[in-house]
């Protein structure tokens, strides 16, 4: 990754009166960053999005967004960024290529009908263009607000929440374009998610925040290194799976068996360990679904 | 920027003719003018002869009096207190109607200045406003003189006007054009009453309901209500009769066009101090 900056958070607060959604936030982003910004509801992800595309105004610190200040430089700064913030909710009434059309003119882009036509078929929703956009589904509303995230050829795209609301082959399609964007395209992404999973699948930096402040930053990989995640083992012969399990020393990490499934915590290196080990000793191994919560993890860190 | 701000124009117009709603303020002035006139036309000897009863006792009148100019003008005098609410249809959706949808997170999020917009928002609410009073006029004078012909204008105040024929036309334009600005002065309230709601509804019923309590005011003739009345806006919106009067007291009509004018500038400087301040939290 390039080390320049495109994103620079400096001690940023807004408060409601005496509630203070952000409260002092730092952070970088850096140029081919696909970073994460997580948090639980209410830490104060969507008010910071809010403020780095100029909805709401900090009540202190600065934002400096390509290496210049954000509110003396709003309209140069826009014209490279794209953004879905919570729901993408477009004209019902048009189009989705007249969306596309009016929303690339309002960024000062005169988006072509090959150009339409392409983001489109990115997003999948090319044999839908003509359809007004209030017959489409909330998945098909999502990647809409993709394209017109991407319609004027940003350099950034900033994302709250991208995959809410959809469902999991819907979350699949979202995530695989978001990695196509920042691999094939150069974009530097910035997702906001409640996820931690999701963040480990699409991001190389991430930054939690809670209650307005941030709680960690840095690599991805890094950070959950030494992390322990829930995995789950799906076996119809679970007496003998235990049985394994307690035999090779695993018995602390247990954390309960249910009907024909056992959840362990491991590290992400003893996942594939464990399921060898299983089936060495002839237990059938039905599924093994490692999850790793942000509650959890939070958990971990205090 | 000015060519964004241009661009910006020509999508809320596209905006606003793709919407229904829109189309609600011509079809009620196609429906209304035709309904009038040919009412007229049917029975307009019976209202003519009771407006001149007493005249007629007194003055004899020759020629065709009920004819496409009366026509126009009594269109004037009994729609223009109701086009405010079909103006207020679309003006009172402009921003509200945004914040609803949600699709001010959208739009706001665009390089173009929060002023750009919502000055190219106005700029459409007029244009819009424009071209249902151009329809309305256009309609009445046409289709008043294609049904009952041309001819003198009789106009009854206090006094008795009859204009000939051939000084009507320039007055009714006239006419048509202020009732332009005192409509611009109502779709500059409603859009001010947008910015503050999340929801049509309630720009629309507000406007109509300070419409409604001033004109209330302006038509007591009490003392209490004497200091305020002349800088209520309705007290002026009215003032295009004074096109009917001969001599034409030009300097009651630019103080009329001064104060509604006055009123368009508060009203979107108010706007624009409040939108421009806004967090766009839905």
């Amino acid at each position: 990754m390039s080390n320049s900056t495109i994103i620079e958070i400096s001690d940023l607060h807004k408060s409601y009166g005496a509630f203070k959604a952000v409260n002092g936030l730092s952070f970088k982003v850096f140029k081919g960053d696909v970073f994460g910004f997580l948090g639980p509801n209410g830490a104060g992800k969507s008010t910071t999005i809010r403020m780095l595309l100029s909805l709401i105004t900090p009540t202190s610190g600065r934002i400096k967004i390509f290496d210049k200040d954000l509110i003396a430089n709003r309209s140069t700064i826009l014209m490279k960024v794209g953004a879905i913030v919570e729901k993408p909710d477009m004209y019902g009434y048009l189009s989705a290529s007249n969306n596309l059309k009016l929303l690339s003119r309002l960024s000062g882009y005169v988006a072509t009908n090959d150009r339409i036509n392409s983001v489109l078929l990115m997003v999948g929703l090319s044999h839908r263009a003509h359809d007004k956009v209030k017959t489409f589904s909330q998945g098909m509303k999502q990647r809409l607000g993709i394209a017109q995230a991407l319609i004027h050829e940003p350099e950034l795209i900033i994302l709250d929440e991208p995959t809410n609301g959809l469902d999991p082959q819907g979350m699949v399609e979202i995530r695989n374009l978001i990695l196509k964007l920042n691999k094939e395209n150069g974009i530097t992404i910035m997702l906001s998610s409640h996820l931690l999973n999701e963040v480990e699948m699409l991001a190389n930096r991430m930054v939690i925040i809670d209650k307005g402040k941030v709680v960690v930053e840095g690599d991805v990989v890094e950070l959950l290194s030494g992390d322990k995640m829930k995995v789950t083992i799906g076996t119809s012969d679970i007496d003998k799976a235990n049985a394994v399990l307690i035999e090779s020393g695993l018995g602390h990490e247990i954390l309960k068996i249910e009907g024909h499934e056992i959840q362990l915590q491991l590290d992400q290196s003893e996942v594939s360990k464990v399921n060898a080990l299983l089936v060495d000793n002839g237990v059938q191994v039905d599924k093994m679904v490692p999850v790793r919560s942000l509650e959890d993890y939070f958990l971990s860190l205090t | 920027m000015n060519h964004m701000w241009a661009s910006a124009v020509s999508i809320e117009l596209y905006k606003i003719f793709r919407r229904p709603r829109t189309y609600i303020g011509f079809a009620a002035i196609c429906f209304l003018v035709p309904l009038i006139q040919i009412a007229l036309y049917v029975d307009g000897e019976t209202y003519l002869e009771f407006s001149l009863q007493n005249l007629k006792e007194a003055f004899e009148f020759q020629g065709e009096l009920l004819n496409g100019y009366l026509a126009t003008y009594i269109i004037l005098v009994t729609l223009y207190v109701h086009i405010p609410f079909l103006v207020t249809l679309v003006t009172g959706d402009l921003l509200a109607g945004e914040a609803a949808t949600g699709t001010f997170r959208m739009i706001l999020t665009r390089p173009i200045s929060r002023t750009g917009l919502l000055l190219a928002k106005f700029t459409a609410g007029l244009i819009y406003t424009s071209l249902l009073i151009f329809c309305m006029g256009l309609l009445s004078i046409i289709m008043g003189v294609i049904v009952m012909g041309t001819g003198d204008l009789i106009v009854i105040k206090n006094t008795i006007y009859i204009f000939a024929e051939d000084d009507v036309m320039w007055r009714l334009i006239a006419a048509f054009g202020f009732g332009l600005l005192a409509m611009w002065t109502v779709a500059a309230l409603s859009f001010m009453l947008s910015s503050f709601a999340e929801n049509s509804i309630g720009p629309i019923m507000i406007t109509m309901s300070i419409i409604i309590v001033f004109i209330i005011i302006s038509a007591i003739d009490l003392s209490i209500f004497r200091t305020v009345k002349p800088f209520l806006f309705t007290s002026h919106m009215g003032s295009w009769k004074l096109f009917f009067e001969e001599p034409v007291n030009y300097n009651k009509i630019g103080n009329s066009a001064l104060i509604l004018s006055a009123h368009i500038v508060v009203l979107i400087s108010v706007t624009l101090f409040s939108f421009r301040r806004k967090d766009i939290l839905s």
